[in-house]
């Protein structure tokens, strides 16, 4: 009997192996880690967008220094992620193409604005830290170069929460106008915080082949509670009242549990309906339209070079 | 999941073909020197114009928290893989006789 | 505000180091994620934290010397457009991707002069954070002037751009070679440097640079003059009202 790819590559799964760039693998498998590594690419990049906004008013030199760093540290990682989607056959140049024409997506957390100082503290400490819960998961994911890429991610973003509380911190014992900045950025931050995870296990349709493929280790509605339960106790220390009346602590699990989710905001903002939907992929089209030049430039300066060296 | 977005029933999703013409940067293959003493090893990869570009980019996306004091730059294109790992280094699991462990030395032989 | 004469004019020329590399750390933290590529967003970023850093590190000595109690935060955010002493040309805005190498390439040739010769100043404190920002310097040069190369030497359309790039920033190098009576007094005591004993060194690196990427050096006899002595363009204003506005709507509050 001859072993095919698809044994190996059954075997390897089960084995908790990494499966690697030139290993046959299915075809669906390959497609479902394109899709997810590019999306996951594409929110590091778009992500920039709504910290960039307060980069040039950020209140002292020293946030202004930390909040820079961040958010090119999302620009590093958006460049690994892609890395690590191009080992799988596709390049950068279409993955941003069909960015930039809507074909494919970016997490919609990123589609709401930034109004305030205190977002920026805000999205420190919940949209990254739900990103880390996530990411923590999927260091464990069956697909090399993409658990090495998160690896990486994970080890740099570990500031990236941190620097978010200690914003809040200072407003927490800050003025009266700052404890209304930041309880103004929790009420909207919380619950798309909380969508990130995805919808409910029940709806989610890649789930079942995802978790069997390894790809996905642990499932939305388990890591959207692995969040609250990790949140929830520091939010009580900054002293912020969540926007969640029905938020309680449930002494027979263990566990915060949350109200309702309004899940028709959620798909709405799927859609393309949320609220910075449209000018987000403007600015990034924008950057790179007028990136055009320098790119071609480049390109053929370093053609002439190489024409030049074999003359 | 975190970065995932989910399909809306009936949407038309494109998925890449792999073969968009390029207009874009030739990859390269980073790798990084930690400390004086260690080997370069394979750091990622990045696009860059030309070769004094790619060892910039790479100083910038993968020694910005000083994890290198060098880095070597290769054209993706460069890189001749192995493939069948299978026949190639299956065959080296079966040769014991080449680590230490497979002889007994008597204790009072000492340390070996 | 009571400073001793002597300290006053290290005072002064502290905060004028200071104030080029906080405008144009500002001005390169405009540009997050507007660079061509990612790779370029990486390295605009490292050059921006570079000057920032330059600039914290300039003013909490200013403040020392002032012994007033102020913070490297009351210098970048408590002071006006007439008190910021900055070049005029790190407050250019840039258009695009051209003009920011330009001014930076331009500029970078100057701090790397500048630099070298402050890593020797008699006042210690100076000459290390000089030492620290000359590695820096030569890096942005490295790779600003590739950039100049493959720009002027590309296609015909960046050939253009890049000139054009060059020209638009030209006017404003004349200034960074003037020296007033604060950068001669500096000289003397041997803490500081003439900037005149500058030009010749940035005069050869940007001639040899623009030869190599096939431009021509602008022959524009107009320079413009007056960042030292808080006499800016329009731009450094808008520039200020932008960065210092958390600032000024919260005043005296802790972030």
């Amino acid at each position: 009997m001859t072993i095919t790819g698809e044994d190996r590559f059954l075997e390897t799964i089960a084995a908790d192996d990494k499966v690697e760039p030139r290993d046959w693998m299915p075809d669906g498998y390959r497609k479902t880690l394109i899709r997810q590594i590019a999306q996951h690419a594409h929110s590091e990049i778009i992500g920039m967008q709504p910290e960039g906004n307060w980069i040039t008013r950020a209140p002292t030199l020293m946030r202004k220094i930390i909040l820079m760093a961040k958010v090119q540290d999302e620009a590093g990682h958006g460049l690994y992620l892609y890395s690590a989607a191009e080992t799988l056959g596709v390049s950068r140049d279409e993955l941003q193409h069909l960015l930039h024409t809507g074909k494919q997506k970016y997490s919609s957390i990123f589609n709401y604005p930034t109004l305030s100082w205190a977002d920026i503290g805000a999205i420190g400490w919940l949209v990254d830290g739900a990103a880390i819960v996530n990411q923590i998961a999927l260091q464990s994911t069956s697909y090399g170069p993409y658990a090495r890429a998160m690896v990486r991610i994970c080890k740099e973003e570990s500031f990236h929460a941190r620097q978010g509380y200690s914003i809040l911190l200072a407003l927490s014992r800050g003025s009266e106008a700052q404890r209304a900045m930041m309880q103004d950025a929790i009420d909207r931050w919380w619950w798309p915080s909380l969508m990130m995870f995805g919808p409910p296990d029940a709806e989610s349709t890649h789930t079942e082949q995802s978790m069997k493929w390894k790809i996905k280790r642990v499932t939305n509605d388990e890591l959207r509670q692995q969040f609250v339960d990790q949140t929830v106790p520091q939010g009580q220390h900054l002293g912020v009242t969540f926007p969640d009346p029905d938020l309680t602590y449930d002494e027979g699990t263990g566990h915060w549990m949350i109200g309702d989710i309004d899940w028709d905001e959620f798909w709405a903002v799927v859609k393309g309906d949320g609220r910075l939907s449209r000018e987000r992929i403007a600015a990034k089209v924008h950057a790179w339209e007028e990136g055009a030049w320098v790119r071609e430039a480049a390109t053929a300066y370093a053609e002439k070079v190489s024409l030049r060296r074999t003359a | 999941m975190t970065y995932e977005v989910p399909e809306i029933p009936g949407e038309q999703t494109e998925d890449p073909t792999g073969h968009y013409e390029e207009h874009g940067w030739p990859l390269w293959e980073v790798f990084v020197r930690p400390k004086r003493g260690l080997n370069h090893s394979h750091a990622g990869s990045l696009h860059a114009p030309d070769a004094e570009a790619a060892v910039q980019n790479a100083r910038d996306a993968y020694t910005r928290r000083a994890e290198g004091i060098s880095v070597w730059v290769v054209p993706s294109t460069a890189i001749y893989a192995s493939d069948d790992s299978e026949a190639m280094f299956e065959p080296f699991e079966d040769r014991p006789y080449r680590h230490p462990t497979f002889y007994d030395i008597p204790e009072e032989v000492g340390q070996m | 505000m009571t400073i001793t004469a002597i300290a006053a004019p290290l005072l002064k020329y502290l905060v004028r180091l200071a104030d080029d590399n906080l405008v144009l750390g500002q001005r390169l933290s405009e540009y997050i994620a507007s660079a061509p590529e990612i790779e370029e967003d990486l390295a605009v970023a490292n050059i921006g934290l570079d000057h920032i850093g330059v600039a914290q590190h300039l003013f909490s000595y200013a403040a020392e010397v002032e012994g007033e109690g102020r913070t490297e935060d009351d210098f970048a955010f408590w002071r006006t457009e007439r008190e910021f002493t900055n070049a005029l040309l790190v407050e250019q805005p840039h258009e695009g991707f051209g003009e920011l190498i330009a001014r930076q390439f331009l500029f970078d040739a100057y701090q790397l002069e500048l630099w070298e010769a402050l890593s020797r100043s008699s006042d210690e404190r100076l000459a290390g954070i000089a030492a620290k920002a000359l590695k820096e310097a030569r890096y942005h040069l490295r790779h600003t002037s590739s950039w100049v190369v493959r720009l002027g030497d590309g296609t015909d359309e960046s050939h253009r751009r890049m000139q054009d790039a060059i020209g638009a920033m030209w006017r404003f190098t004349g200034e960074l070679f003037e020296a007033d009576d604060l950068d001669r007094q500096m000289a003397d005591e041997g803490v500081g440097v003439d900037p005149t004993t500058l030009h010749q060194a940035w005069t050869a690196t940007v001639d040899e640079i623009l030869a190599e990427a096939t431009l021509h050096r602008p022959d524009d006899p107009y320079q413009a003059s007056g960042g030292r002595s808080g006499m800016h363009s329009e731009h450094l204003g808008h520039l200020l009202a932008e960065m210092q506005w958390m600032q000024r709507t919260y005043p005296g509050l802790q972030w």
